[in-house]
């Protein structure tokens, strides 16, 4: 199933399958290795529930709700 | 003595500047690129027979042209045309750090890699086929512990030789970026060439790349200089964008990113070997932030964190800084028992002497304030407050970063807006930290606790408190609201995407916190030693000049010749009292009269009828205008302007008197005037900073607002005041 990162929960496992933010934020996002095919994990949400920690590439990098919608990832079964 | 240039450049947290530091030790200086904020770091070392001098390039995730950072890495490779450029990567997070490596490779120039945090790499059960690696990347790589030196000697001597190998020459690597972008590369890439297009700085191919990634400083170079051919470029690509839109439903500069990640993940495929899958242990920093990013606990302990950080630097601040006050005022009284009695005397003391000692007396402030924050910065503990706070500061338009400034500035009441402002350069968004750097001095800083204290204690010495915690309040919300207002007027603009990474939590090197310490103070006492120096002088100036005319002055010195005789001539005790008490009236007389006629003194009364609206009389106004110096300067000067002489900042218990008294005074004006020193014009030191930080337009921008600012809202409530009390 097709979703927006903001709508994954702790914990949940993904992997990119869209992003459509253009400009700088498409760029930063790029820079920062979330691009299509990339596997990442919900590591942690701040204590006002935005920004979002995501792990990928074996580091941990946040992101705004509002960012996070610019990506659509696709839910993996949880290896758990 | 052979020489060579190095440039040491990677992603921000690879460990690249704590490998500058290790090889260069001592021999390095901070400088500046021209018009910028951003460090020019260089340091040489020397090796066998050979002199390397390296800049530390500023940390960047890419070498597109978005960021100051970028930009200036850019331009130092294509500019000076470095012997060799040092890729500092974290070897643990290759995959992520070779995205800038292949941008250099691209750019073709001599490259190698210092695969750092070796260390983390072995306990992490990775390994690294180096061999492999170099032959995929057609470059040399050492690896490095950075924090502990091992390595950086490997490194040197492979840099040397392999810059001498190149001999300085560009050979740029090409990579497949799919049927799509390819053939479109290929096109431009050829129309370069043929108008000779920017050919002597960069390679062709790369400057096509650049065009469709929609770079805007190698667009606008081509613009300028070819704008027919820029024109004919900028429609092929338009072309390819509408294809890739609708074929692929993605940009083109998308696509790029792609390739280029296809390119590093096929590498590391031949080369890395984990042995131990990295999810399967939950490392130290994931327990750590499981406990400092907790949903409850988390935010406690960064408040409790924040208030032992203030604390600790405001009272251990507070040796040094008195041990500096007591020096200048040493000082001050041997040069006044030198100099004769008479200008020059009176301007090396209350100009020079007051300046300096002003400047220098915040050092240990600003030592004590960077440490901190070098610490925490460091340790990766900063870039959780941000992650914790950014949802709060966002909605004023503001970055989480900005916490740190506001804090210092006085945001938890006592704190000093000079490092305050200087501690916003841990924002890497430009209109946030203007915005921050705009409304920090609102903070109630140490300087302005005393005139609240005055006023407070003789018009509501029954709510002490909670009128210092209103106050404090008062602050947050006018920095907050003004940000806001600000950051959708004249800075207005999209947030920057806060995309950040959240490094892996380390124990901090000693050299690195005292080398960033150390850069801090240093370039504070250099910038603002000097120009407030000549600011000092001239506030000294318009509160002395022009003096009391001859008249005036025998007139004074016949009085005091007078009581003299007359004291001299006193036989009873009381009677020699009296005529002491006479003199030192006299005295205060006689500087109230000086500075009435002064310069400033005469600006206070002109702008008597003004002030009144917010129920300022013109000894007010006199204090008022010396507070732009320094803050300190309000209540002192508020007691030359009462006769009664210079009134200690720490007693003013005859001052709080004797305003309690006069007429003009009352619990509106008091009102008036808290609001008033909370928000004026920031005193001189903090204007020179924020120049410094941003630029001498907006620091002319903040005296001019502010006191703007601050006078409305203390007419409106000395005026709203009056009707209700």
């Amino acid at each position: 199933m097709q979703q927006s990162l903001r709508h994954l929960q702790l914990y949940d496992k993904a992997r990119i399958v869209g992003i459509s933010a253009s400009g700088e934020l498409g760029r930063r996002i790029r820079d920062m290795g979330l691009v299509t095919g990339t596997e990442i994990e919900i590591v942690g949400r701040a204590p006002l529930k935005d920004p979002v920690a995501v792990r990928l590439r074996g580091f941990t990098l946040t992101l705004r709700n509002n960012e996070a919608d610019h990506i659509t990832v696709e839910k993996l079964e949880s290896t758990t | 003595m052979n020489k060579h240039y190095l440039a040491f450049a990677g992603n921000p947290n690879a460990g690249k500047t704590t490998l500058f530091n290790t090889i260069t030790g001592a021999h390095q200086h901070v400088g500046n690129y021209p018009g910028i904020t951003v460090d020019r770091k260089e340091g040489t070392t020397i090796l066998d027979d050979n002199r390397i001098d390296i800049v530390d390039l500023p940390g960047c995730y890419s070498l597109t042209a978005y960021t100051q950072e970028e930009l200036v890495a850019r331009q130092v490779l294509v500019e000076e045309r470095p012997d060799l450029v040092v890729n500092v990567v974290d070897a643990t997070k290759l995959e992520r750090h070779l995205y800038l490596t292949i941008q250099f490779l691209e750019l073709g120039v001599p490259v190698m890699l210092a695969l750092n945090m070796m260390d983390d790499v072995r306990s992490k059960g990775i390994q690294i086929n180096i061999e492999q690696l170099q032959k995929d990347l057609g470059c040399p790589a050492v690896g490095t512990v950075a924090r502990t030196g091992a390595g950086k000697e490997e490194l040197l001597r492979t840099a040397v030789n392999f810059a001498a190998k190149r001999n300085g020459a560009w050979q740029p690597l090409t990579i497949s970026y799919g049927p799509d972008v390819d053939p479109v590369l290929e096109c431009l890439s050829d129309m370069l060439e043929e108008a000779q297009l920017l050919q002597d700085k960069y390679p062709s191919r790369w400057i096509a790349l650049k065009y469709i990634e929609g770079d805007d400083s190698i667009i606008e170079q081509g613009r300028t200089l070819a704008p027919e051919l820029s024109r004919r470029m900028e429609a092929r690509i338009q072309t390819l964008r509408e294809h890739c839109l609708k074929t692929l439903n993605t940009f083109p500069e998308a696509l790029i990113a792609d390739y280029r990640y296809g390119f590093i993940t096929a590498l590391l495929k031949k080369s890395i070997v984990v042995t131990q899958p990295h999810s399967a242990r939950l490392d130290l920093t994931d327990k750590i932030d499981q406990v400092l990013t907790h949903r409850l606990a988390g935010p406690a302990l960064m408040l409790a964190l924040l208030y032992t950080m203030f604390h600790i630097t405001f009272t251990l601040g507070e040796y040094p800084m008195e041990l500096t006050h007591s020096f200048f005022a040493l000082l001050a009284d041997g040069v006044t028992a030198i100099l004769p009695e008479g200008l020059l005397q009176s301007l090396i003391v209350s100009g020079v002497i007051d300046g300096v000692g002003g400047v220098l007396g915040f050092v240990p402030l600003i030592m004590i304030m960077f440490i901190i924050i070098a610490f925490l910065e460091d340790s990766g503990y900063m870039a959780r407050m941000a992650y914790m706070l950014d949802k709060v500061f966002r909605s004023f338009g503001l970055h989480g970063s900005s916490v740190m400034p506001f804090i210092i500035s006085g945001g938890i009441a006592g704190g000093c807006a000079v490092p305050g402002v200087m501690a916003a350069r841990t924002l890497r968004s430009p209109k946030e930290k203007l915005a921050t750097i705009l409304t920090a001095p609102f903070m109630p800083c140490g300087a302005k606790i005393p005139v609240f204290l005055l006023l407070i204690g003789a018009f509501f010495s029954e709510h002490r408190a909670a009128m210092m915690f209103s106050i404090t309040l008062g602050a947050w919300v006018m920095a907050l609201l003004v940000a806001r207002i600000l950051r959708s007027t004249i800075i207005r603009g999209e947030s920057t995407p806060f995309v950040m990474e959240l490094p892996p939590y380390r124990l901090p090197t000693l050299q690195g916190v005292l080398i960033h310490m150390w850069e801090r103070t240093w370039e504070y006492i250099k910038k603002a030693g000097t120009v407030v120096l000549a600011i000092s002088v001239i506030i000294w100036a318009a509160m002395t000049f022009p003096g009391l005319d001859a008249e005036q002055e025998e007139q004074f010195t016949s009085e005091r010749l007078h009581l003299e005789q007359s004291l001299s001539s006193a036989t009873t005790r009381a009677q020699q009292e009296q005529i002491h008490t006479a003199l030192v009236d006299l005295e205060h007389t006689h500087s109230l009269a000086a500075l009435k006629h002064s310069a400033a003194g005469r600006l206070g009364q002109m702008l008597e009828p003004l002030t009144s609206l917010a129920g300022f009389n013109w000894r007010t106004n006199i204090a008022l205008i010396g507070g732009v110096a320094a803050k300190e300067v309000i209540v002192s000067t508020l007691g030359t302007a009462y006769s009664l002489g210079e009134t200690d900042v720490d007693d003013s218990s005859s001052l709080m008197a004797r305003i309690q008294k006069d007429p003009d005074w009352n619990r509106a004006t008091a009102i008036s005037a808290i609001i008033f020193v909370l928000l004026y014009a920031p005193c001189f030191v903090t204007i020179v900073v924020m120049a410094r930080e941003s630029s001498w337009g907006w620091a002319m921008f903040a005296l001019i607002f502010n006191t703007t600012l601050a006078f409305l809202l203390a007419c409106v409530a000395y005026q709203g005041a009056l009707l209700v009390l």
